[in-house]
């Protein structure tokens, strides 16, 4: 006897009911949603009177000084980076090899790729500590003699992350075009004007339609290579240094893995929370669940296989400083961040391989922060300890950050969730269009197979028949 | 003599391409499949072969974007370094080849998207004003063909879309 294979969506489901679930989840979520969006704003709050602080007071405040000259705020600014690549890279690839179980997903994951970067761009500016001249970074001729250096990473990164912010906004917003014009075709008041604006007048001609599908394919193909560029970059603004541990080959693959995990970690909890403040249930059900879960393992796994590749290269390396500097990662101060760090991101990550705990959302809302919070300290381990390990050890030390960093840090995460709920909120979460197609495709498909079956119960018969006669 | 725009609404693809197919097949004499639009709530990947090959021309702005990128980010990178070459170069090249390959790969990307983009809004006919025939039962489930006929075709069309159990049937005058 088989088992019945669960399905990712009900094929049943109307298409006008996708419409007015979607639809209704922007008007009326869950009291939790108002719930977190007031603690995301508070978030954000403390966030600003600690740059208040920095701002007024000095950088000082953060702790900055050599040879700590950007602990905390380019730890986060990797991993927002990193979380920032799941979204668009997934779900572009996922597209391109037709793995059609992305569309109730990938909408909020994009969203969360397009916030996660205005989150990390705070970060250079944070850390600037004069915001106000920020303008001085831009590669443009002048005459205050300040000559941009091209041949350095932190020059590369402000191409590449613009380029990945924009390209990503308009991947998100080229996919929602037909989304909002049912939106436009189904509200009133404000928010109609908004989505007549946005919908550029779309009418899901087959003109339109055509050229849409062109115009995803060709953004998609340009995605893929564009976001493994990007984090390959901002490791580049390590591994070009000579600072032990920064040194290292494989750090581009290893943050593209990172960004990976920490994006799909991501996703889960984004996933599990929407589920919840929507009512999502019929469109983010428990098999999707499970294969972005079972996809988040095979990357945590990837992850770990880089990390060991890592530690083995700098072993069989015998470069002194390298060598010292692993040790103490594992048996120093930092020690407990370190095993914190390999528990979040290598053993825990078995949790998902286990079937009852993946369809159990609170253990994998949990397991998720878990696996983020992993991936963070993955991050400040590879900033603090070479600054705290350097070449020269009358600079050694242990650096923890300070009050006004940490603040800034965890503000970052409200700001990071206050845009989010918003943009869930005005604009729909679920791709209503690609949720039908995915519907309608089953479905026919579902009607070919069991087209095939009843040919196939008829064959034996015939054959059977023909071998008669062939006796 | 005037010329329409009729639409007609079906509950779903076989029907609305049940209608086409008699269109193709000249059951209505001097329409043709070329007189026909479809407007429908998903992408269907088989309208090819009911309304026929028809050209999409992004393809080749994305083209031109990438080249555009590739070659504006040399320059403007080669004339930005020439510019400063006052700046003490420690006998590296002025125009160090290795790093500007990997901002040109960034804004061959850049352009390319945005020339993708901008061809995608002017070809694919948005922004055109939207015709009073639009229903928004098309965003929601249904399909909708649209043809535009002399006023002598009006009544053979009402009867090849009623023989195709259409939902509902508008027309306007277009000129």
């Amino acid at each position: 006897m088989t088992m019945a294979t669960e399905k990712d969506i009900n094929e049943q489901i109307a298409w006008a009911k996708i419409n007015t679930d979607v639809l209704k989840s922007m008007e009326n979520p869950r009291p939790a949603y108002w719930v977190t969006l007031f603690v995301c704003v508070a978030m954000v709050s403390c966030a600003v009177l600690a740059e208040y602080i920095q701002y007024t007071e000095g950088m000082g405040t953060a702790n900055l000084n050599n040879p700590h000259m950007w602990d905390m705020y380019i730890s986060a600014f990797v991993f927002w980076i990193g979380m920032s690549h799941s979204g668009t890279l997934l779900s572009a690839i996922l597209h391109l090899i037709h793995a059609d179980w992305r569309k109730p997903i990938y909408r909020f994951a994009e969203a969360m790729t397009t916030f996660s970067l205005l989150t990390a761009g705070l970060f250079p500016m944070i850390h600037l500590g004069r915001v106000w001249n920020l303008y001085w970074v831009l590669p443009y001729v002048s005459d205050r003699g300040i000559w941009p250096n091209f041949r350095s990473p932190l020059v590369w990164d402000a191409f590449a992350i613009s380029t990945y912010l924009t390209a990503s906004m308009l991947f998100l917003f080229v996919g929602m075009i037909p989304d909002l014009a049912i939106c436009r075709d189904n509200t009133t008041g404000w928010r109609k004007k908004l989505y007549t604006l946005l919908s550029l007048g779309w009418v899901g001609s087959d003109r339109q339609w055509r050229h849409f599908r062109k115009i995803y394919l060709l953004m998609a193909c340009f995605l893929i290579p564009l976001a493994v560029s990007v984090h390959s970059i901002v490791s580049a603004d390590f591994a070009m240094s000579i600072m032990p541990g920064w040194h290292v080959t494989s750090f581009p693959p290893y943050f593209v893995a990172g960004a990976l995990y920490s994006g799909c970690a991501a996703i889960i909890t984004l996933f599990i929370l929407l589920r919840y403040f929507f009512r999502f249930e019929e469109y983010m059900t428990l098999p999707i669940m499970e294969k972005t879960c079972k996809l988040t393992f095979a990357i945590a796994m990837v992850w770990t296989y880089l990390n060991l590749i890592e530690f083995a290269s700098v072993w069989y390396g015998h470069d002194v400083y390298n060598k010292e500097l692993l040790i103490a990662k594992a048996t120093g101060a930092y020690a407990w961040i370190f095993w914190t760090m390999i528990f979040c991101g290598s053993v825990l990550p078995f949790a998902l391989a286990v079937r009852s705990l993946r369809r159990h959302m609170p253990t994998m809302f949990v397991v998720s922060l878990f696996l983020n919070l992993g991936m963070f300290l993955e991050r400040w381990m590879i900033v603090a300890p070479t600054l705290s390990m350097s070449q020269e050890p009358h600079q050694w030390d242990i650096m923890y950050g300070s009050i006004v960093e940490w603040a800034i840090v965890f503000g970052s995460f409200g700001w990071f969730g206050m845009l989010f709920l918003i943009f869930v909120k005005v604009f729909p979460s679920v791709s209503m269009y690609e949720v039908k197609e995915m519907v309608f495709h089953r479905k026919r498909s579902a009607g070919e197979e069991d087209l095939e079956r009843m040919t196939d119960h008829a064959k034996p018969a015939t054959q059977t028949t023909t071998g008669g006669e062939g006796a | 003599m005037s010329k329409r725009r009729m639409l007609a609404l079906f509950s779903d693809f076989d029907e609305a391409h049940a209608a086409i197919s008699d269109i193709r097949r000249n059951e209505v004499p001097g329409v043709t499949v070329d007189d026909v639009t479809m407007k429908s709530p998903i992408e269907h990947p088989d309208v090819e072969e009911v309304l026929g090959e028809r050209p999409v021309h992004i393809q080749k702005f994305t083209l031109f974007g990438a080249i555009f990128g590739v070659t504006f980010g040399f320059v403007f990178l080669s004339a930005a370094q020439a510019a400063f070459m006052v700046q003490p170069q420690g006998g590296k090249a002025v125009i160090p080849l290795p790093s500007n390959f990997i901002l040109m790969y960034e804004m061959l990307i850049f352009f390319a998207v945005w020339s993708t983009f901008f061809a995608f809004l002017f070809l694919s006919g948005l922004f055109k004003k939207r015709s009073a025939l639009y229903s928004e039962k098309i965003s929601l489930d249904q399909i909708a063909i649209i043809v535009e006929i002399d006023e002598s075709a009006v009544d053979p069309m009402k009867t090849l879309f009623q023989k195709h159990k259409t939902l509902e049937i508008r027309e306007e005058v277009i000129q």
